[in-house]
C-alpha cells in the first residue's frame, strides 16, 4: 500500500505532544515535522483541501513549503511560498520549498487535482497560501501572547519575528516553536473567515526577492527526474517505431545485442493504457550500453493505419471536415452569422494554418521505475501527477493507489511532463528484470514521440455593414482534440448546442472579448489528425493558434475597410454586454503596448513595419489581458527580421515582479520562435524532425529586443507562463503586412510565402 | 580503464574508451550538474572544460578525455562563487534551468579569454547553447555583469599588489 493508503487512521499517533497543527485535527500546519520520522506518512491522509498541508515550520525557524505544483522553471514553488510568507510574517531568507508527491492532500484546491498547466497556478492557489499563511501567524502570535503575557492583540509580526512594542519582548518563530505552546487549530471555515491582508498592507507581494530555485540551478545541485540514482538500479534506452502511432511489434531479434557488455534484456511494451504502441526497451548496466543494445536490435514492424498519413493528408482532411454543414459543435453561437452574412455590404474569408510543433524540453523525457513491495514507486518531473499515477498503474497492471510519485524539479515542461508515456516503459522494464529501471528518451525519441501541438485548420468568415463594421463573424477550428485524449469528462466542455462535449482547449480564445452581434465558433475534431499525431498541450495550447486567426483577421478587416489596425481594436473593444470589464482592460493593454513602443508616431524606413495583436489568453475567465506591436524589417527576399517585440500585459497583481518579466520575456520569445523557426512535419506516418538541427527553436543570435510592460491595477493576480506566446505570432504577421503589404496566413512564417504574397 | 583528472581529481573509470565523457561523468562519477539535452552536439547541455576549452561531452569520448584536465560545474569553483554564478543569481538567469550548466561553462571559457566581450563576441560564443525557456536576454546581461566584476576584481587586486 503506499502512503495516502496506508494512513487512513492518522489518529494512532498522538500529534499534539510533538508536533503543533494548525488546520483540522488529522492534518496540520507542523512545527518539528522533519524530526519526527514518520510523521509525514501520518500525516498523509485522503481529505479535503486543508490549507495546513502546504507548510511546516521547523524549531530552528525554517519554514518549508511543500508545492503542489509542478516547477518547470516559473518558479511557482517559491511563488507558492512568497505568498504563504507575506501572510505569515517571515523573513523571506528562512523560506525553503519542497515538491510534493501525488498525495491528494496536495491536490489544487480549485481544481481537485494536481496537475500544472494553464497559467492557472498563481490565480488558484493565491487564497488558500494566504489563508495557510495568517492561520499560522495568528497561531504563533497567539501562543506568545501567551508566553510573554501580553495581550496578543498588541503583538506585531515582522521578519520572523512577534514582538510587543510596548514592553520591547519578542520572541523569534523558532522560540515559538521550540516552546511547544503553539496548538491553535483552525476549522475549514474558520480559516475562510480569517481576515486577509488588503493590497496596501504587502510587504511581500509585489517585491522582486530571489528565486528560492534559483542558486541551485547555477551549481549543478538541482536534482531532475534524469539525476535520480537509485541503488541497483540499471538503465532503459527505448527503440520507437517509425510510426508515430498505431504500430506493433512484429518480432525482436537481439541476438546481436546480447553481445553488447551489459546487457540484460529487451523489453516488447504491453501498454494497456494505449499511450504507446510498438516500443522496444533495451535495458542494460549502463545507459551507454543499453543505447549500443537498442541500436543492435533489430525489431520488424507492422505500421498500423497510420503508416501512410502525412501532413498534407491531416490538412486536406481537415479541410473536408470544415466543408461539412454539419460537422463539429458549437462553442459560441452568438446571433445569426449566415443572416448576416447575407446582408453584409462586404464579406471576407480566410484560411489560417498552423503546423505540429514539438515542445523539445530541454531535459528529455525520462522516468525511474522501482517497484518496493506492493508500491510501485515512480521518480520524474510531472505535471499531471493525478492522471500519470494512474498510467504508470495501467503499465504496471496495479491499482493506482499502490502508485507513489516521487516529483522532481522539471528541466522543461511547456505541457510536454502532463503525459506520462516515459514512465510506461520504465514500469514494464521494471517488472520485467526485477530491478528499478531508469528509462531516458534520445532526442530522437523524445522529438518523434512528442505529444505534439496539432496541426491546426482555420477558416475564419466576416461580414461588415455599409460603415465598415463587424457585423457578423463565423469561425470553424478543425484540430486534433488534445484534452479529449485524457478521457476525463470533467476537462471537456459542454457544446453550446447541446451535441455532447467538445475539447474547449482547441478553441479558447476564439470566445473573444470584441463585440460582434452575430459571433459563431465551431470545434472540428480532425479524427485522422487525432489517431496518427495523439496530440498534447503545447506552451498556451488553444490561444496559440486561434489568436493566429482572430487577431490577423481583425488586420485584414481593417485594412480592407480603410481603418487603423489597433484604432478597429479599440472600437471592437467597447464594453457591451458579456464584454464589460474585460475588454476594456484589453483595450488599456493595448494602449500601453502602443504606447511603450511608438506605435504611429514616427515614419519607418521603407520594408519596415508594426503590427498590433491583442488576446484574453488563456481563457475568458482566467484571462491576463496581453497586447504586442512587433517591429519588422522585410527584405526584398521575403525575410523577415524581428527587430523588437513590445509586449504589455495585465495580471492584476503581481507577486513577483522580476519573476513575471521572466515569463513574459520567454513566452514572447516562445512566440516568436513558433512563428517563425519551428515546424515539424509528418510524412509516412512519423515526425520527420529528429533533433535540433532540424527542428530549430530560437537561438540567442536571432533574439529581437524585447520590452515588457507589466500592468498591476490591484485585480486579482493572474498568470503569465502562456498568455504573451499568443499575442506574438499575429503581431508578427500584422508588422510583415504593415511593412510590405504581404499578408500571411499559415505557421511558421518562411521567406517563401512572404515573398508570394509581396508579388500577389 | 581509463584514467581521469576531473575538478582537480584523479579517477579511474570502469568504461569502454568510446563511451561518451557525459555518461561517464553523470553515472559512474555521479556528477548529474552536466546535463544530457541531444547527444548530439546540438545543443550545449552537456559543456565541460577540457584543458579549459568548452567542448560538448556527449560528443567526446572517454579515451580522448583521458590525460587532459576535465572540469565540470561542480568543480568550476569550490563554493559555486564563480562571478558568473554569482552574476546568474544576480540576474536571476534560470528559469528551468536545465541548459543552465552548460552556458555558465561555455561562459566560462569565453572570460577565461577575454573579460571584456562584445555582446558580438557573446552572441557568437553563446549561439551553440540552446535555451528552451528562453533566457538569453539574462545570459548576456550575467555574462557582462561578470566580465566586469572580473576585471573590476583584477585591476582591484594589480592596484594593490606591493610594489
Amino acid at each position: 500500500m503506499n502512503e495516502h493508503v496506508k494512513n487512513l487512521t492518522p489518529e494512532t499517533t498522538d500529534l499534539s505532544r510533538r508536533s503543533f497543527l494548525v488546520g483540522t485535527a488529522a492534518t496540520g500546519l507542523v512545527l518539528g515535522y522533519a524530526a519526527v520520522p514518520g510523521i509525514d506518512k501520518a500525516l498523509a491522509a485522503p481529505s479535503n483541501f486543508e490549507p495546513s498541508v502546504w507548510y511546516s515550520i521547523a524549531p530552528d525557524g525554517l519554514v518549508t513549503v511543500t508545492c503542489g505544483k509542478a516547477d518547470m522553471g516559473q518558479h511557482v514553488a517559491s511563488t507558492m511560498a512568497q505568498i504563504v510568507a507575506e501572510e505569515l510574517g517571515a523573513n523571506w531568507k528562512d523560506m525553503r520549498v519542497q515538491l510534493a508527491s501525488n498525495d491528494p492532500k496536495f491536490n489544487d484546491p480549485v481544481l481537485g487535482a494536481q496537475i500544472t498547466g494553464g497559467s492557472w497556478s498563481t490565480m488558484m492557489n493565491f487564497d488558500a497560501m494566504s489563508r495557510a499563511g495568517a492561520a499560522g501567524r495568528m497561531a504563533l502570535t497567539e501562543a506568545a501572547a501567551a508566553a510573554m503575557g501580553v495581550p496578543a492583540g498588541e503583538l506585531v509580526v515582522r521578519s520572523s519575528t512577534i514582538s510587543h512594542p510596548k514592553s520591547k519582548k519578542s520572541m523569534s518563530f523558532a522560540d515559538v516553536v521550540k516552546s511547544g505552546k503553539a496548538t491553535k487549530t483552525f476549522t475549514a471555515d474558520e480559516l475562510k473567515a480569517i481576515k486577509l491582508k488588503s493590497p496596501d498592507q504587502y510587504t511581500m507581494i509585489g517585491v522582486s526577492v530571489p528565486q528560492l530555485d534559483i542558486p541551485s540551478k547555477t551549481n549543478g545541485t538541482a536534482k531532475y527526474g534524469i539525476d535520480v540514482m537509485l541503488p541497483g538500479m540499471v538503465h532503459g534506452a527505448i527503440v520507437t517505431p517509425p510510426v508515430r502511432y498505431g504500430a506493433t511489434v512484429k518480432s525482436v531479434d537481439d541476438s546481436a545485442a546480447k553481445k553488447v557488455p551489459g546487457f540484460i534484456k529487451a523489453v516488447t511494451l504491453d501498454d494497456k493504457t494505449g499511450t504507446t504502441t510498438g516500443w522496444v526497451v533495451a535495458v542494460a548496466n549502463t545507459y551507454a550500453n543499453a543505447k549500443k543494445a537498442a541500436a543492435a536490435l533489430k525489431i520488424a514492424y507492422d505500421g498500423g493505419p497510420n503508416a501512410k498519413l502525412s501532413s498534407e493528408s491531416l490538412f486536406t482532411e481537415a479541410k473536408r471536415l470544415q466543408g461539412l454543414s454539419d460537422s463539429g459543435e458549437f462553442f459560441v453561437k452568438d446571433g445569426d452569422p449566415s443572416a448576416a452574412f447575407g446582408t453584409a455590404a462586404k464579406v471576407m474569408e480566410a484560411e489560417y494554418t498552423t503546423n505540429i510543433n514539438i515542445h523539445a524540453p530541454m531535459e528529455p523525457m525520462n522516468a525511474t521505475a522501482e517497484f518496493k513491495g506492493d508500491i510501485l514507486h515512480i521518480h520524474s518531473g510531472n505535471q499531471f501527477a493525478t492522471r500519470s499515477g494512474a498510467i504508470a498503474a495501467g503499465a504496471a497492471g496495479i491499482d493506482p493507489k499502490y502508485v507513489v510519485m516521487h516529483q522532481m524539479w522539471l528541466g522543461g515542461g511547456f505541457g510536454r511532463r502532463l503525459d506520462a508515456d516515459m514512465m510506461v516503459p520504465a514500469v514494464q522494464a521494471a517488472k520485467a528484470v526485477g530491478k528499478p529501471v531508469k528509462v531516458i528518451y534520445t532526442r530522437e525519441n523524445d522529438m518523434t514521440m512528442d505529444f505534439s501541438r496539432p496541426l491546426t485548420y482555420q477558416k475564419v468568415k466576416a461580414g461588415m455593414d455599409a460603415d465598415g463594421k463587424v457585423v457578423a463573424l463565423s469561425h470553424d477550428v478543425v484540430s486534433a482534440w488534445p484534452t479529449a485524449r485524457w478521457g476525463i469528462p470533467d476537462f471537456l466542455t459542454p457544446s453550446v448546442d447541446k451535441k455532447g462535449p467538445l475539447d474547449s482547449f482547441t478553441v479558447n480564445g476564439s470566445d473573444f472579448f470584441y463585440t460582434v452581434p452575430n459571433h459563431y465558433v465551431r470545434a472540428i475534431k480532425n479524427e485522422m489528425a487525432h489517431n496518427a499525431t495523439p496530440s498534447g498541450q503545447l506552451r498556451s495550447v488553444a490561444p496559440g493558434w486561434t489568436f493566429w486567426a482572430v487577431e490577423s483577421m481583425i488586420d485584414e478587416i481593417a485594412h480592407a475597410t480603410g481603418k487603423d489596425p489597433a484604432q478597429l481594436r479599440i472600437s471592437l473593444l467597447d464594453g457591451k454586454g458579456k464584454n464589460d470589464g474585460g475588454a476594456q482592460r484589453l483595450r488599456n493593454t493595448l494602449l500601453a503596448a502602443m504606447g511603450l513602443a511608438g506605435y504611429g508616431t514616427k515614419q519607418l524606413p521603407k520594408g519596415e513595419g508594426m503590427g498590433v495583436a491583442c488576446v484574453s489568453s488563456q481563457e475568458r475567465a482566467t484571462a491576463s489581458w496581453t497586447a504586442c506591436v512587433a517591429h519588422v524589417a522585410v527584405a526584398p527576399s521575403g525575410e523577415v527580421t524581428v527587430k523588437k517585440l513590445t509586449v504589455a500585459t495585465d495580471v492584476g497583481t503581481q507577486v513577483n515582479p522580476d519573476g513575471i518579466r521572466a515569463q513574459v520575456e520567454g513566452a514572447a520569445l516562445w512566440g516568436m520562435s513558433l512563428a517563425m523557426f519551428e515546424k515539424a512535419t509528418l510524412k509516412d506516418g512519423g515526425i520527420e524532425q529528429t533533433n535540433f538541427d532540424s527542428y530549430t527553436p530560437l537561438r540567442m543570435s536571432q533574439m529581437p529586443e524585447v520590452a515588457v510592460n507589466v500592468i498591476a491595477n490591484g485585480e486579482k493576480a493572474t498568470g503569465v507562463g502562456e498568455p504573451a506566446v499568443t499575442v506574438v505570432a499575429p503581431a508578427i504577421g500584422n508588422a510583415i503586412f504593415n511593412a510590405v503589404g504581404a499578408r500571411v496566413r499559415a505557421l511558421p512564417i518562411t521567406a517563401e510565402a512572404v515573398k508570394a504574397a509581396m508579388k500577389a | 580503464m581509463p584514467n581521469l583528472n576531473i575538478n582537480g581529481r584523479n579517477m579511474s573509470v570502469e568504461a569502454a574508451g568510446d563511451t561518451p565523457l557525459l555518461w561517464v561523468i553523470r553515472e559512474q562519477l555521479q556528477m548529474t550538474g552536466t546535463k544530457f539535452g541531444c547527444g548530439a552536439g546540438l545543443c550545449g547541455a552537456c559543456t565541460v572544460h577540457l584543458n579549459g576549452e568548452a567542448v560538448r561531452s556527449c560528443q567526446t569520448s572517454v579515451s580522448d578525455a583521458a590525460g587532459k584536465k576535465i572540469t565540470t560545474i561542480e568543480g568550476l569553483s569550490a563554493k559555486g562563487e564563480h562571478p558568473l554564478q554569482k552574476a546568474w543569481v544576480a540576474e536571476q538567469v534560470p528559469q528551468c534551468g536545465y541548459c543552465q550548466s552548460g552556458q555558465i561553462m561555455q561562459a566560462a571559457a569565453l572570460l577565461s579569454k577575454n573579460s571584456n566581450p562584445t555582446k558580438e563576441e557573446v552572441v557568437a560564443h553563446m549561439d551553440g547553447n540552446l535555451c528552451r525557456c528562453m533566457t538569453y536576454s539574462r545570459i548576456q546581461k550575467a555574462i557582462m555583469r561578470a566580465a566586469s566584476e572580473m576585471r573590476t576584481a583584477s585591476a582591484t587586486s594589480t592596484e594593490r599588489r606591493p610594489t
